[in-house]
């Protein structure tokens, strides 16, 4: 397998545990391949979640304020000093993203009980706590020493440099129950895209329904973000993929776009440690990248199409 | 009694207040299986408002609805469902699909697996054979109305027909003359043949005329006029409340009133 240093598989069935490169595979390479297939299916569903919720195309994870919620959690909990144990420490990050996630999620569910879950008031929220999450982030990096500002700038491109199993077991045990809860609720997300007044004809209990799939979905980016950073465009690129491909039916797109945001980030990540060795690249820089110019032809194709 | 309450919905002295302003007052309506009844008004009168609470969307603030005999608001959604259906003026898809989803998209209510003869059938009556494999986002405004008309007539497919109460607000609005005809032709044989009753939202009075076993005339929130076609369209009833300088003439095959604008 590719990496810094190269490993045979032979190493891994051997199960040796005086073998180095088994070392290597069972705590190195296995974690992250499983850490990076499962973070790639929750960004994916999310997106997909988040954009027929919406009913918008270019809905993302970060589009409710949920990531940088979490952005500016971990921000907080970088600069500011806890003088916490060194063995806490390392999990500060984490639990900071997971809590700033939720928080974010709650705020827009009592606010969109106030707006009585109009969905482009919420979508106008989410703008308002991206700008100030952004700019308190900013605030942060400003008064931050150099070692933090680079702490923070790092988390904020995304990486799956975190293996410890149990962290990895976590993130398991929150995202599969809830892809496959969200797999539950494919028909009626296929209903609320006639919109909201005609989903309600068609016996959908429309704001239930909307507020369970904005909970599910908050899980799934509250544990990618807090678990690898901010990974840009998944969400965005996989769901539009998969709508061009399978069509619209989200009993199919559901599955197919879980599947391929885990091959796009095993390869983005691989990509990204292989690529610069022995040093790595924050994958989210690399799948922005890669994302953003093939989503601008995207946009241009559809322009053409329409034009036709 | 009870037997001719499972025919009906009823709206009793319904009351609806929206942000502090009164949209409809003590409104009273009976929606009767197989009659065709018409909501006829001004802008602004209300006709979809007072379509919204005939159909559950919206709770009256004071009076209630009654489907069967039981209250709309304690009806199951899904069973509800499958008694009364809606059409809108427009619904837009934010994403690319086919006609044909979104016809069977009005099945869903239903537990039992798609009946294809029944989608065929209402394919062919709705004439929308042409249509079903096109993407829905590049139908013209008629078009995505007869697919929208086949979609809740899906919903409301028993066994030989549709059966319940169907709502269509302005279903011709965007329809060429020879399918605003094909149309209310339909929804007269449909409501003829099958326990079905049609209420509909109309601009243009000379069609609730030729196709209306009852209309209503809804102005700022009351009902000021009701019965049968010769007794609301009339030219008193009608100058009265629309403010138009208009002359009533005898359709010379039909009896029915026909609406004329002076110039």
């Amino acid at each position: 397998m590719i990496g810094p240093v190269h490993l045979s598989w032979s190493s891994l069935f051997n199960a040796d545990p005086q073998d180095m490169d088994w070392q290597i595979w069972i705590n190195i390479r296995l974690p992250r391949i499983l850490l990076a297939v499962i973070i790639g299916i929750a960004l994916s569903v999310s997106g997909t979640v988040m954009q027929g919720l919406f009913r918008n195309p270019l809905a993302d994870p970060g589009l409710l304020g949920i990531s940088s919620g979490a952005g500016l959690a971990v921000a907080i909990a970088l600069v500011i000093p806890l003088g916490l144990p060194a063995f806490l420490s390392l999990w500060v990050p984490v639990i900071a993203a997971f809590m700033g996630s939720f928080l974010v999620t709650f705020l827009i569910f009592q606010l969109s009980n106030l707006t009585k879950g109009n969905l482009s008031s919420l979508l106008l929220i989410g703008i308002a706590i991206n700008a100030l999450g952004g700019s308190a982030v900013g605030i942060l990096s400003w008064i931050s020493n150099d070692q933090q500002l680079r702490q923070l700038s790092l988390w904020g491109m995304g990486s799956l440099g975190q293996t410890q199993w149990s962290l990895i077991i976590i993130t398991l045990c929150l995202i599969i129950p809830t892809v496959i809860l969200i797999q539950c609720h494919a028909k009626q997300l296929n209903l609320l895209q006639l919109g909201e007044e005609d989903a309600h004809y068609l016996g959908i209990n429309v704001h239930k329904t909307q507020k369970q799939l904005l909970i599910l979905s908050a899980i799934l980016v509250g544990t990618a973000v807090s678990v690898s950073g901010i990974i840009g465009f998944l969400g965005l690129v996989i769901p539009n993929a998969m709508r061009l491909i399978f069509g619209n039916n989200h009993k199919i797109l559901l599955p197919s776009s879980a599947l391929s945001g885990a091959i796009l980030l095993l390869v983005a990540d691989t990509l990204a440690r292989t690529m610069v060795q022995p040093a790595e690249m924050p994958v989210g820089l690399l799948t922005s990248l890669l994302g953003g110019p093939w989503f601008f032809w995207l946009i241009l194709k559809e322009q053409w199409k329409r034009r036709l | 009694m009870s037997n001719q309450l499972s025919y009906r919905l009823e709206g009793q002295n319904i009351y609806l207040i929206k942000n502090n302003h009164p949209i409809l007052s003590d409104v009273s309506i009976t929606l009767s299986q197989g009659q065709l009844v018409t909501l006829i008004g001004p802008n602004g009168a209300g006709k979809s408002s007072l379509f919204k609470v005939l159909t559950g969307y919206y709770a009256p603030t004071k009076g209630a609805c009654y489907l069967k005999g039981k209250k709309i608001q304690d009806w199951h959604k899904k069973e509800l469902a499958k008694e009364r259906a809606v059409m809108k003026q427009q619904s837009h898809m934010p994403f690319s699909m086919s006609a044909i989803d979104i016809i069977k998209l009005g099945r869903s209510p239903w537990a039992e697996p798609m009946n294809k003869t029944m989608i065929d059938e209402v394919i062919d009556m709705t004439q929308c054979q042409g249509l079903v494999h096109k993407d829905y986002a590049f139908l013209s405004g008629g078009e995505q109305q007869r697919i929208q008309l086949a979609r809740v007539l899906v919903q409301l497919w028993r066994e030989k027909g549709p059966s319940g109460w169907l709502f269509l607000d302005e279903p011709t609005s965007a329809l060429d003359l020879y399918h605003q005809q094909q149309m209310l032709r339909l929804l007269r044989e449909l409501v003829q043949q099958f326990p079905l009753c049609v209420c509909m939202v109309l601009h243009d009075l000379n069609l609730a005329s030729l196709w209306s076993d009852q209309v209503y005339l809804l102005n700022k929130g009351s009902i000021v006029a009701k019965g049968d076609v010769s007794e609301v369209i009339t030219e008193q009833v009608l100058t009265t409340w629309y403010g138009a300088d208009l002359k009533i003439m005898q359709h010379h095959e039909h009896q029915k009133p026909y609406v004329m604008l002076s110039p």
